[in-house]
């Protein structure tokens, strides 16, 4: 399937000058693939930068080139929704690492032209935003109207308010978290170990044999998948209804519907989502801490971003990046003096709850916006 | 939208250009009213619905309770602190005044005066907790658990050496005089400092 998954043509630049990672190694060039939507205006400032989450892409607003559905965002990204392309350019890049045609474990090398696979460099949230500001450079950018995303996407968001603060005017973090805690991290590596015991994987050099290690791959995605719902959501979705058969087999098939729904899950993932790419920028996530480099103090990320306005949505339901994430965020920003926003939204959705349908969320989305211009 | 009586003759008095927190601030009524004057207002509100109607305006309101949350802001962080038709209705009143304080070298309080005469009379009268325009919820079911009178709020000002630099009174939507604020006035507003 990642033979396939690699075939697909994705819109990219190709930026020849190297890119320092956090690791201390370099890219000695840097491809980033991105979708645009809306126009940039005259004196260039109304670009909308959305950062994607962990499997997540560019496509927000477009259709998915692999599967054909629509965009992960479209109900939040197009003309006349609250992120409207009638106003603002939106960007949105596929974030390094990853496997929709930015520079990843898929790449080849320079010297051989082989894919890089494991000797690809391991990537940080950091060095995903460095890329992106790459990017920026490239389109002429100078200053960005606002950062949003959400998960991971809002990990980039602070990144970039921490690195950057005089290149965006608004951030907007959504169901987020400025660390990886060791419940995140441990999630992580079950998924990581899934994919690297299946021998199918082959030290990650599986690009050119016609196996792909897409049952440890659609097993880390079925356990990552659980951590994105409620509880209560799952009960209410599947209780303990059984599959397609009136009684229990006594027997190891996917007997309840939760099951069957967590193995299409997990198989449909398959298609489109690479597993070195998944091995990466999970890496990526349980490296996040934007206090380490400030001795532990997350105020000291943010004692340049004080004329940033920050505005952060948490869920009630969402167990990932809980609520408590978010408000350590708001503590830092209000002992610097930033401007902060936050409200802890009720959806029932889980974690999944900033890709799905809660009205508060557009509401906020489209305010915080208006507000940052 | 007019604003409450209250409300304005705070907005009124909030000089331009300054950094003020709306501590319980509703929907954003009073930021709005401030920020069309070139005020720097920020907000703390624990109603979400509130705090989604506010931000969605374009504001920066943070969701969080008075109780415990006024803790995050560092000393000084704003000129004035308000806390507006509120204070009767926290946990520790005393310790709210002086968080206020710590964030602010200058804060408004209101709140409805437990002394006025309709309230004297409900219960001289009445034998019962009164219910008035100010105050109209049943004892049971009020938010208001720490009733104050003007002369009460004067008493733990004095005891915690904060000064007065002015107040408000208003019976009905109408100033009452300072001498018969302690009867007359359903309402007061005091600005306060360290003193």
């Amino acid at each position: 399937m990642a033979s396939l998954l690699h075939e697909i043509q994705h819109h990219s630049v190709t930026i020849d000058a190297p890119l320092p990672l956090d690791s201390g190694q370099a890219l000695p060039s840097v491809t980033v693939a991105y979708q645009s939507h809306g126009t940039l205006n005259a004196d260039r400032s109304n670009a909308v930068l959305v950062c994607h989450a962990l499997t997540g892409d560019q496509y927000v607003a477009s259709d998915h080139p692999a599967t054909g559905k629509p965009g992960w965002w479209a109900r939040m990204v197009g003309p006349g929704k609250p992120v409207d392309t009638d106003r603002y350019f939106v960007i949105c890049a596929n974030v390094l690492g990853s496997c929709m045609g930015s520079s990843g474990p898929a790449s080849p090398d320079a010297a051989t032209g082989a894919p890089l696979g494991m000797a690809f460099p391991v990537i940080t949230i950091g060095d995903m935003v460095r890329a992106q500001a790459m990017l920026l450079d490239h389109l002429g950018i100078a200053r960005l109207h606002a950062v949003i995303g959400g998960s991971m996407g809002g990990m980039q968001t602070l990144a970039w308010a921490s690195a950057h603060p005089d290149r965006l005017a608004s951030a907007i973090v959504i169901a987020s978290a400025a660390r990886h805690s060791a419940q995140n991290i441990a999630f992580h590596e079950v998924g990581r170990q899934a994919i690297m015991a299946d021998p199918d994987w082959q030290g990650g050099q599986y690009y050119g044999s016609d196996r792909a290690p897409t049952k440890g791959l659609a097993v880390a995605r079925m356990a990552a998948h659980i951590t994105y719902l409620s509880e209560a959501g799952l009960t209410e979705k599947f209780g303990r209804r059984l599959q397609a058969r009136d009684a229990k087999s006594f027997g190891f098939d996917a007997d309840f519907q939760v099951e069957s729904y967590l193995r299409h899950q997990g198989l449909a993932f398959t298609d489109r989502f690479d597993a070195n790419a998944y091995l990466y920028i999970t890496r990526a996530m349980d490296y996040f801490d934007l206090a380490e480099p400030h001795g532990g103090t997350l105020a000291g990320a943010f004692t340049r971003a004080k004329d940033v306005r920050f505005t952060l949505v948490s869920f009630d339901t969402d167990w990932l990046y809980p609520t408590a994430e978010s408000r350590r965020v708001v503590q830092a920003l209000q002992s610097v003096g930033a401007a902060a926003s936050f409200v802890e939204l009720s959806a029932p959705f889980g974690h999944d709850s900033f890709l799905l349908d809660v009205p508060a969320l557009d509401r906020l989305v489209a305010g915080a916006l208006a507000n940052g211009g | 939208m007019a604003l409450r009586p209250d409300l304005a003759i705070i907005a009124a008095a909030v000089p331009v250009g300054t950094r003020v927190l709306d501590i319980g601030c509703g929907d954003g009524t009073l930021i709005a009213a401030l920020r069309e004057r070139q005020v720097d207002a920020r907000g703390l509100e624990i109603d979400a619905a509130n705090v989604t109607a506010a931000i969605a305006r374009g504001q920066s309101v943070v969701q969080g309770d008075a109780n415990r949350d006024l803790g995050d802001y560092p000393d000084d962080a704003f000129d004035y602190a308000i806390l507006s038709q509120t204070l009767q209705t926290t946990e520790r009143p005393d310790r709210i005044v002086g968080e206020l304080l710590r964030i602010a070298p200058r804060a408004f309080v209101s709140f409805p005066n437990f002394a006025h005469w309709r309230v004297r009379l409900a219960l001289l009268w009445g034998g019962r907790m009164p219910v008035t325009r100010l105050l109209p919820v049943a004892w049971y079911e009020t938010p208001n658990i720490h009733h104050v009178t003007v002369s009460d709020f004067r008493d733990l000002l004095r005891s915690r050496g904060i000064a007065v630099e002015r107040a408000w009174f208003l019976s009905g939507d109408r100033p009452a005089s300072d001498a018969a604020a302690s009867w007359r006035a359903e309402h007061a507003i005091f600005l306060i400092s360290r003193g």
